[in-house]
């Protein structure tokens, strides 16, 4: 087992594509790392740049205490389990599996028992004969984790495994990897674009925009003390509302209301010229209908839009002096669509982000 | 007005003859008989007629042509020789050859960033006339060195000049290089398109699953693309045995009857010579032998739609 580390890696395709941008991440013996972002934001390249697949532009990238820069993937001593999965569908089951440790000349004897033995975590042991061709998704992706397992190696780098699985079986193999992972305890890079899939998987997030690494943390660090705009509205179902408010004497407004302030919240306030603006963030599972004498609590005015009724909880789009917000609530509560309410949130969730620099001014 | 009227009265006929109901669909026969018509008289019934030439002398045609015509068939050397010999050696040499090189020009290409250039300089022989590529190759092999651009080059080594359509050691190698020539860019442009099919992802998976470049070609490319590798050599093999014009132009058989091979052999029998039973003979031998590859080929066509 090993650790990855980027150190200030970057690449580019020609002059114009910087797909990672100057990355710094160290990832731990043993550790689930998930890297997360959008679609586009350099996940997959910078995976492949672990594999070996892709050449790196700039930087050093180390697995163990091994610069790996120039060694090819063949000598990496990792597995990869591809988006598409990406079987060899001349081969059955067994060979697909057993394919890594031909190349390596293990005995045939223990290519058989690490073989069946993977197949049994699993649940391939009846589809050993079978060709990729005659499996179904779930199967072929079992497959495709298979010959990952069976190769022990050091690193385990996987590109969005559960991307074609229906939600489900999405769900059911979530756990399975996880389950994976605490009994092999391989360090894992696993990359994917669902935030839900790295809040329940991941030891530590990495969230990535651009090229660019926006922060790493623990799934609790990274709902809790998101770094900026982005991280904030990324992490979290659904995602956070946001709202631009007013500097005054002393506090914030939204609108017409002045807003109760944490202390920490209220210095963020006084240190920003009056006049000028801040966004907050807050989350919609925060929100409550307020109680006439509920204190400690920020008070935000909105009329509601739209009622989402979702059996145990409903959500409520409102609109708070000019800014779409949503809540997420307790149905016992019969709110009307039309209705004029106040909704109160603690005063410790509450974030402020400069509106320039997207920047958390409360993490 | 005319062609509607036309128009209406085809579509009530298919209307009236289109009925599954009627045990003799009257209007399906009557569009299949000009069809019918002229492949009898045009395909079956000189099959026949040449079936019932050949054997004009009973088997007599038959064992000549197996036993004692040393042109066709002769096995009293080592190696062997014959227009039938001559052919194995086509369908060896030639079919692998151009597969060897298609596969390798397909592959060596997807490296390279001028690879469409490539392939279409390699196609560019298919685009030319049998018979204008044999006239190509004569002077390629001409023994002039001022003519002959191969013994120019040897004889920048101080060899030969060697006379390659004169010699009967080389006459057949001669030959099946330029049909390599001619053919290897049908190779190369199916191969290709096969590899360009491969998903990269299959091959960076083998990658990191610990293969060396060359253990891809041979553990992941070549058992990939067997299906199309297997139509390019049923095609080949089927054009090598029907092969005629090449070795019309270029040696006419010769030196001697020594790069014979059958279609021409059945060309000079039954014309030149005037046997034309013998000739019958030696057509029907093609046919004999054609037969299985194309039963392969269909029963390969059908199984694929099975697994399909
Ligand atoms: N081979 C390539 N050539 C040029 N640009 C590329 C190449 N591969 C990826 N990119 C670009 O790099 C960026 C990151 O891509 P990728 O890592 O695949 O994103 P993700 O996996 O996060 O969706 C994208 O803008 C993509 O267009
Ligand atoms: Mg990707």
């Amino acid at each position: 087992m090993a650790t990855v580390t980027f150190d200030h890696v970057s690449k580019r395709y020609g002059p114009e594509v910087v797909a990672v941008n100057d990355l710094n991440l160290e990832i731990q013996d043993g550790e689930f790392l998930v890297l997360v972002g959008p679609s586009g934001c350099g996940k997959t390249t910078a995976l492949r740049c672990v594999a070996g697949l892709e050449e790196i532009t700039d930087g050093q990238l180390r697995i163990g205490d091994r610069v790996v820069n120039d060694v090819a993937p063949k000598d990496r001593d990792i597995a990869m389990v591809f988006q598409s999965y990406a079987l060899y569908p001349h081969m059955s089951v067994f060979d697909n599996l057993a394919f890594g440790l031909k190349l390596r000349k293990t005995p045939k004897d223990q290519i058989k028992r690490r073989v069946d033995e993977a197949a049994k975590i699993l649940g391939l042991e009846r589809l050993l004969d079978r060709k990729p061709k005659a499996l179904s998704g779930g199967q072929r992706q079992r497959v495709a984790l298979g010959r990952a397992i069976v190769r022990e190696p050091e690193v385990f780098l996987m590109d969005e495994p559960l991307s074609n699985l229906d939600a489900k079986l999405r769900v059911e193999t979530r756990a399975n990897i996880a389950r994976l992972h605490q009994r092999l305890e391989t360090t894992t890079v696993y990359v994917t674009h669902d935030q839900v899939e790295a809040m329940t998987m991941g030891d530590r997030i990495a969230v990535m925009r651009d090229g660019l690494l926006q922060q790493v943390g623990s799934p609790q660090d990274l709902y809790e003390h998101p770094v900026n705009i982005f991280v904030a509205g990324f992490i979290g179902s659904p995602s956070m509302n946001f709202a631009t408010t007013q500097v005054d004497e002393g506090g914030l407004k939204l609108g017409e209301a002045r807003l109760e302030l944490s202390a920490k919240a209220a210095q963020v306030a006084a240190d920003r010229p009056r006049g000028s603006q801040v966004t907050i963030g807050f989350r919609p599972e925060h929100l409550e209908l307020l109680n006439g004498e509920d204190s400690g609590v920020v008070k935000i005015p909105a009329k509601v839009d739209v009622v989402e009724f979702l059996g145990n909880e409903e959500l409520l789009h409102a609109d708070a002096q000019g800014n779409e917000i949503v809540a997420l609530v307790s149905s016992d509560r019969r709110v009307k669509v039309g209705d004029l309410i106040d909704f109160a949130l603690p005063i410790d969730k509450l974030h402020i982000f400069d509106p320039e620099t997207e920047k958390s001014l409360t993490a | 007005m005319s062609a509607t009227s036309t128009a209406v009265t085809s579509a009530k006929a298919q209307r009236s003859g289109g009925s599954p109901i009627r045990g003799w669909n009257w209007m399906a026969s009557l569009f299949l008989t000009p069809a019918l018509l002229l492949l009898g008289v045009f395909m079956l019934y000189p099959v026949i007629s040449t079936i019932v030439l050949s054997f004009d002398r009973g088997l007599g045609n038959y064992i000549r042509l197996l036993t004692a015509d040393r042109r066709f068939l002769d096995l009293s050397t080592f190696p062997p020789s014959g227009a039938l010999f001559n052919n194995v050696l086509w369908v060896v040499f030639y079919t692998t050859g151009c597969i060897f090189f298609g596969l390798l020009i397909a592959v060596l290409a997807t490296r390279v960033r001028y690879e469409p250039a490539i392939k279409a300089i390699v196609f560019l022989p298919m685009a030319i006339a049998a018979t204008a590529l044999g006239v190509i190759w004569r002077f390629v092999y001409t023994p002039d060195r001022d003519t002959g651009l191969l013994n120019a080059l040897l004889g920048i080594f101080h060899l030969g000049p060697i006379a390659f359509l004169g010699d009967t050691g080389w006459v057949n190698t001669a030959l099946i290089i330029a049909g390599i020539w001619g053919s290897v860019g049908f190779a190369t442009v199916i191969l290709s398109a096969a590899l360009k099919g491969i998903s990269t992802e299959v091959l960076e998976a083998a990658r990191v699953d610990g293969a060396r470049e060359s253990q891809i070609f041979r553990r992941i490319i070549i058992p990939m693309l067997s299906l199309p590798i297997s139509v390019v050599a049923v095609t080949l093999v089927i054009n090598v045995i029907k092969l005629f014009d090449l070795i019309y132009v270029m040696t006419a058989g010769g030196p001697g009857s020594s790069s014979r091979v059958i279609a021409f052999t059945m060309y000079q029998e039954a014309f030149p010579a005037g046997r034309v039973d013998y000739g019958a003979a030696v057509a029907v031998m093609m046919l004999v032998i054609l037969i299985p590859v194309l039963i392969f080929n269909v029963r390969r066509f059908r199984s694929e739609r099975v697994v399909q």
